[in-house]
């Protein structure tokens, strides 16, 4: 066993400590203790390490991401502030999805989750189909378009 | 002059939340099914968890960071105890 | 309490929008949560107050504290985080658990399971 499995893990820990608590020399080697000790129990527990190949694409989803949950936002409020007009439609859709990386998977659910208007609710592993619920399902073509184009292209860069 | 601006803006805030709050609790109290019952309390806890924040500011202290992280802890287990509970416990009501 | 708002005008009206921002974002996530007609639409309602609801109160109260005592204060980024992380999780298992639920009534208005394959992830919770 290494002393730092997970060096990434260990620093986020200690950071968050010191956010929590102060930043100090005390709780610096307090939150340094506990950071390694918990990236220890992270260890035993092996979990599938995720592969980042092109973490420098991260800041660019991020950034996208946020841009879409504001317009996303400016939607949904126009839709219920609106009322029950008669044109919208809200919909069950399915995609297929070709991301097989479980952190990659993971974070394409949060994304499309923590977007108001689509909320994601399975996902079968075995043959790839994702079914998705759209809040403004008027042509589903673009949803997919959103999901396969703009999200699922960046994660396989980043990740596979 | 500038004390009332944020005095009134926070208390604005209180008051749409407080309005959301009974929103939510409408959900929670009307159903119809049981996952519109969680649904509702999980809306309860955000907005409550929202409600700390605003306290924190109005009274400058940082205590009620910690109480509103703590809601938000409870909110996310309770939530997801219960729709684990909706799904494995009794399936038809 | 008052000792605490001598912050500089620019600030408190920074401060004042995100908060106004915040609250208002879930208040029509809220009402939309008391509107929507079926449980499916309802489930996007919340998602106002938890992504940029959220944030902008977040980022409020950063600005607030950070302003008034003098140093970088940015714990409460991790409420933001936490409720990034946790939201989906919620809404998923709300989400899977309400299919799970009309399918076992056999409502025709969801779709049928996309796992036909017991090997399937979705199979421990059937169990």
């Amino acid at each position: 066993m290494t002393v730092l499995p997970y060096p990434l893990l260990t620093a986020s820990l200690l950071l968050m400590w010191m956010t929590l608590n102060s930043f100090s020399i005390g709780h610096f080697i307090l939150g340094a203790i506990i950071a390694t000790v918990a990236s220890w129990a992270m260890a035993a527990l092996r979990p599938a390490k995720p592969r980042l190949r092109k973490w420098y694409l991260l800041p660019k989803l991020l950034g996208i991401v946020l841009y879409d949950i504001v317009r996303s936002n400016i939607a949904v409020v126009g839709i219920i502030l609106t009322g029950r007009t008669r044109t919208r439609r809200s919909g069950f859709m399915t995609i297929h999805i070709e991301l097989k990386d479980t952190t990659a998977l993971a974070l394409l659910s949060v994304i499309l989750t923590s977007t108001p208007g689509t909320a994601w609710l399975e996902y079968n592993s075995s043959d790839g189909t994702l079914l998705m619920h759209v809040l403004d399902l008027v042509e589903e073509q673009e949803w997919t378009d959103l999901v396969k184009n703009r999200y699922e292209r960046l994660l396989m860069e980043i990740f596979e | 002059m500038n004390i009332t601006i944020l005095e009134g803006a926070l208390t604005t805030a209180q008051v749409m939340l407080t309005v959301a709050m009974a929103l939510a609790l409408f959900r929670m109290i009307h159903g119809p099914r049981a996952q519109d019952r969680v649904l509702g309390l999980d809306t309860l806890y955000v907005n409550s968890m929202l409600m700390l924040l605003t306290l924190g500011i109005s009274s400058g202290r940082t205590l009620y960071f910690e109480a509103a992280l703590i809601i938000g802890l409870l909110g996310f287990v309770a939530t997801v105890a219960l729709a684990k509970f909706l799904m494995r416990g009794e399936v038809i009501e | 309490m008052n000792e605490a708002f001598n912050l500089p005008f620019w600030a408190e009206i920074v401060v004042s929008a995100f908060v106004l921002l915040g609250a208002s974002l879930a208040l029509i996530g809220t009402i939309g949560l008391a509107r929507l007609p079926t449980f499916f639409e309802r489930l996007h309602a919340p998602t106002l107050g938890t992504s940029w609801g959220t944030g902008a109160m977040v980022m409020a109260s950063m600005i607030f504290f950070t302003v008034t005592s003098g140093r970088p204060v940015f714990h409460e980024i991790l409420i933001g985080i936490f409720v990034t992380v946790t939201t989906p999780v919620t809404l998923m298992l709300l989400a899977q658990s309400t299919l799970h639920r009309e399918r076992a009534e056999g409502n025709p208005d969801v779709p049928a399971s996309i796992s036909k394959t017991p090997a399937a992830d979705s199979d421990p919770k059937e169990a």
